[in-house]
């Protein structure tokens, strides 16, 4: 029997850790966001991003993937502007 | 709900199974996103390892390897002694990746004889003070009074007896171009740190402060607030170093005590009990004056 020793390259991303969010979930306040960025920097997932549309101010605001958010809640905690709230997800 | 799809961007794919608010996974995202894709990553043994690479799938969009928990750095040299025999030297970045299990502890001989050679990587250490992967054991990084599986606090012991060993000073004495510490709650310092090294030709350290969820007992929307206040406490000294000379220290811009900085962790929570405890906070205190005294952390 050959087992192969090699994996290819990010296919972790199967299997999608969103299940793993026990109570709460990010929620995002578009208009809120300034686009800075910092919540792609800390998220463990590395699944804030952004989304390349503007609200009406003129930002570009961010977002998350709620596939694989586990729902830490450090993105909510970095913002400077308090744009992203945990809060208990409807299921 | 949001309906928003990542394009997943980054080095390093999400599926791992690094728990919520991982301050390791966090770093080694950072790490790889400031080397770049042209890099190769040699990895230890330990949760950076285990929680991306469960078989048969990676996250690792980089080239990346794994034998065993002591030898990443020698690994390395393997592989740097290949690139070099294929006319290849210098084309590529050279990452090790390990633990403080990995750095402090097991491979430390190894990484001692590469430094000595004066192999061309960047060995980055994730700190997290003890064996979280293996179910919290204290290591060569574990701090005075911390309670892991190994020294836990009862009548006659307050948690480690030991103070942590001082990687920085032992990466100095291998006189690297390139030491310092960085630490998860200030990624843009990290990544600035990631870039200046691999400029530099030579073995390079880096070493990352990084909260663990479980092994800290900590909540994990804490992670970045805990390894902050180690850095303001004076706890975790924010610091750089090229060619042996202090080149660099985060100031402190909001002081605290380390009191402040224990108290949200488990690990630390026996500390708090009785009269004894205020003693050992006094002594961790200590420690912590004495870091913002050598290395000038106050901002006046």
């Amino acid at each position: 029997m050959k087992i192969p020793l090699t994996a290819k390259p990010g296919t972790s991303s199967q299997v999608k850790t969103g299940n793993w969010r026990v109570l709460l979930c990010p929620e995002v306040d578009h208009e809120k966001c300034i686009g800075c960025g910092l919540c792609e920097k800390v998220c463990p997932e590395g699944i804030c991003f952004s989304t390349g549309e503007t609200n009406s101010k003129g930002k570009v605001f961010f977002e998350t993937d709620l596939d694989y958010c586990k729902g830490c809640g450090l993105c909510a905690d970095i913002c400077p502007v308090k744009a992203i709230a945990m809060k208990e997800e409807k299921k | 709900m949001s309906k928003y799809k990542s394009p997943l961007p980054h080095l390093l794919n999400p599926g791992h199974s690094a728990c919520a608010g991982c301050g390791m996974i966090i770093a080694a995202r950072l790490v790889l996103e400031a080397a770049g894709e042209n890099t190769i990553a040699a990895n230890a043994t330990g949760c950076s390892e285990v929680t991306t690479t469960q078989y048969p799938m990676s996250a690792f969009k980089i080239p990346w390897i794994h034998s065993l928990f002591e030898n990443p750095a020698s690994l390395a040299s393997g592989i740097l002694a290949a690139l070099r025999h294929k006319g290849e030297e210098g084309k590529t970045n050279m990452l090790v990746l390990g633990g403080d299990g990995a750095t402090f502890d097991i491979g430390v001989g190894h990484i001692s004889g590469a430094w000595k050679r004066g192999e061309n990587f960047l060995y980055v250490c994730y700190d997290n003070e003890a064996y979280q992967n293996t179910g919290y054991q204290s290591s060569g990084s574990t701090p005075l009074d911390a309670n892991t599986t190994t020294t836990p606090p009862g009548k006659r012991s307050s948690g480690s007896t030991e103070l942590k060993k001082d990687m920085i000073k032992i990466a100095l004495a291998h006189n690297l171009p390139y030491v310092a510490t960085a630490n998860v709650a200030y990624p843009i310092d990290l990544i600035a740190k990631v870039k200046k090294a691999l400029t530099i030709k030579g073995p390079k350290y880096l070493q990352i402060y990084c909260p663990c969820v479980p092994g800290w007992g900590i909540e994990p929307n804490e992670t970045l607030q805990v390894a902050r206040m180690a850095q303001q406490s004076g706890f975790y000294p924010n610091i750089e170093y090229v060619n042996g000379e202090l080149v660099q220290v985060q100031k402190i811009n909001k002081s605290i005590s380390v009191e402040e900085f224990l108290k949200p962790q488990k690990r630390f929570k026996h500390l708090f009990k009785n009269e004894s405890g205020k003693v050992e906070i006094a002594k961790i205190q200590k420690i912590a004056d004495e870091n913002i005294k050598n290395f000038g952390l106050d901002k006046k």
